[in-house]
């Protein structure tokens, strides 16, 4: 589903990503972990191009991305995106925070999105928020609302970019409930975070990135238990 | 002090004080076009669009209004003629070179409302798949305006107050009147606190409501 090639970025001097191959396919999940500065979330920001590549190529659904003749806000709503700071619009109720972009970008009518909306509020037990506005919700919340925003564009992949790493800790366990029944269904998904339990329970292949380099990439079972390469065993007997 | 001139001279105070408003008022409408075009060539990330938006702004920040007026008006020259009794070949260079000079203001005014937009709101729209330009306008814009709208109250304020130095180009806005009421009765004093009586009365009670406005706003959100 995702192939990504060769892809290097440099921020000035810094070379953040140092050439990262690695497919993702249909129904996995993706589990990035790795120190800070490693590189993960610069990694997970280049699949939708909200960071332009530097080198490399990104193979989405067969269609090269990176390729500067594609129009790639075609692939952006297919790509979900949760960001750690939310990203809600508070000027914008949360029915319209969800609606907006089924309204706009792909001629649902406002009945028919408000309809999806609120069905997709009801599976997060939020329903009642529909007609608050984002600043009156908790965290945790919103990071709930985040995701079912993206959900309504019927992503095929989800990307999540430290979705728990801005919330109170007894926030983060609703917000790991619902990425989990997500997993459960199917969707694709590729998750930066610190949450171990998480990529045990969760994941189905974790990538350890160091430096612009993955690493390791293993299931779970594996990369917990028996990590090959020495970095990752460092990584892991400091945080486990 | 003797304000007995008043009874033979005051509508020179009414018709000066409506040719500020309407003054005032034409250059924030056509400042805050200008304004917003040269905000939107600063932001954006076309290199020519930048370099004449950064020209122009540092350009007319950096030299008097009342040198810009006295250019306008040599280098706009109209044949004379009169709408609602003003005449016309002064007053267009003079709203010109006010709008111009609030529009660089305004820009940066612009500029500033929309950079004050969190990042992570345009990153939050382009990665549902908006475009640039429909982010900007359903998502940062809004938001932006929130920033603006204060602001450009107190330039509407600015712009009263130095529309003053249109004076030097006989435009006959209040400060002009005044001059030719001064010269008329030879008092300097009486008119010109009359004047400044005014021209607070004008600031003051638009500050007010200003205020009033943006509480409004505020509660609303």
């Amino acid at each position: 589903m995702i192939n990504v090639k060769n892809l290097h970025k440099t921020f000035g001097s810094l070379h953040v990503l140092q050439g990262i191959d690695v497919t993702i396919e249909k129904g996995e999940v993706v589990v990035v972990i790795g120190p800070s500065g490693s590189g993960k979330s610069t990694f997970l920001r280049c699949l939708n191009l909200l960071e332009q590549p530097t080198d490399g190529e990104i193979i989405f659904e067969g269609i090269n991305i990176t390729d500067k003749k594609n129009d790639v806000n075609k692939q952006r709503q297919k790509m979900g995106m949760v960001f750690q700071n939310f990203n809600l619009f508070p000027h914008l109720s949360i029915i319209d925070n969800i609606t907006l972009g089924p309204i706009k970008l792909k001629n649902q009518t406002p009945e028919q999105a408000k309809e999806n909306a609120m069905s997709l509020l009801k599976r997060i037990g939020l329903e009642e928020k529909a007609n608050n506005y984002p600043a009156q919700l908790s965290g945790g919340q919103k990071q709930r609302i985040a995701i079912v925003r993206a959900l309504a564009m019927s992503p095929d992949v989800m990307l999540f970019d430290e979705p728990t790493s801005a919330l109170d800790p007894e926030m983060v366990g609703e917000v790991l409930e619902v990425m989990k029944e997500l997993a459960a269904e199917g969707m694709t998904m590729v998750v930066v975070t610190h949450e171990m339990g998480f990529a045990k329970e969760v994941g189905t292949r974790v990538l350890f990135m160091d430096e612009g380099k993955i690493k390791e990439d293993a299931p779970p079972s594996e990369i917990f238990t028996n990590p090959k390469d020495d970095r990752t065993k460092e990584f892991l007997s400091k945080i486990l | 002090m003797d304000f007995g001139f008043l009874s033979e001279y005051w509508y020179y105070f009414v018709s000066g004080t409506v040719n500020t408003i309407v003054i005032a008022i034409l250059t924030v409408i056509l400042g805050v076009i200008i304004g917003t075009g040269i905000a939107l060539m600063k932001i954006s990330h076309n290199k020519i669009f930048k370099a004449v938006a950064s020209s122009y702004i540092e350009f007319i920040r950096g030299t008097p209004l009342l040198v810009q007026i006295t250019l306008f008006f040599y280098l706009i020259s109209l044949p004379e003629f009169h709408i609602f009794g003003l005449e016309m070949e002064r007053f267009i260079p003079g709203v010109i070179a006010m709008s111009v000079n609030s529009g660089a203001y305004v820009a940066e005014i612009i500029r500033a409302g929309i950079q004050a937009v969190d990042k992570g709101q345009m990153e939050a729209a382009r990665s549902i798949g908006f475009t640039q330009g429909q982010a900007m306008r359903y998502i940062v814009l809004p938001q932006a305006l929130r920033n603006i709208l204060p602001a450009l109250g107190n330039e509407f304020v600015v712009v009263i107050k130095e529309s003053s130095v249109l004076s030097v180009i006989s435009i006959s806005e209040l400060m002009r009147n005044t001059n030719i009421i001064q010269g008329a009765i030879y008092r300097p004093f009486e008119p010109l606190a009359i004047t400044a009586v005014i021209y607070f009365v004008l600031t003051f009670s638009l500050t007010r409501l200003l205020g009033y406005a943006e509480r409004r706003m505020r509660t609303s959100d």
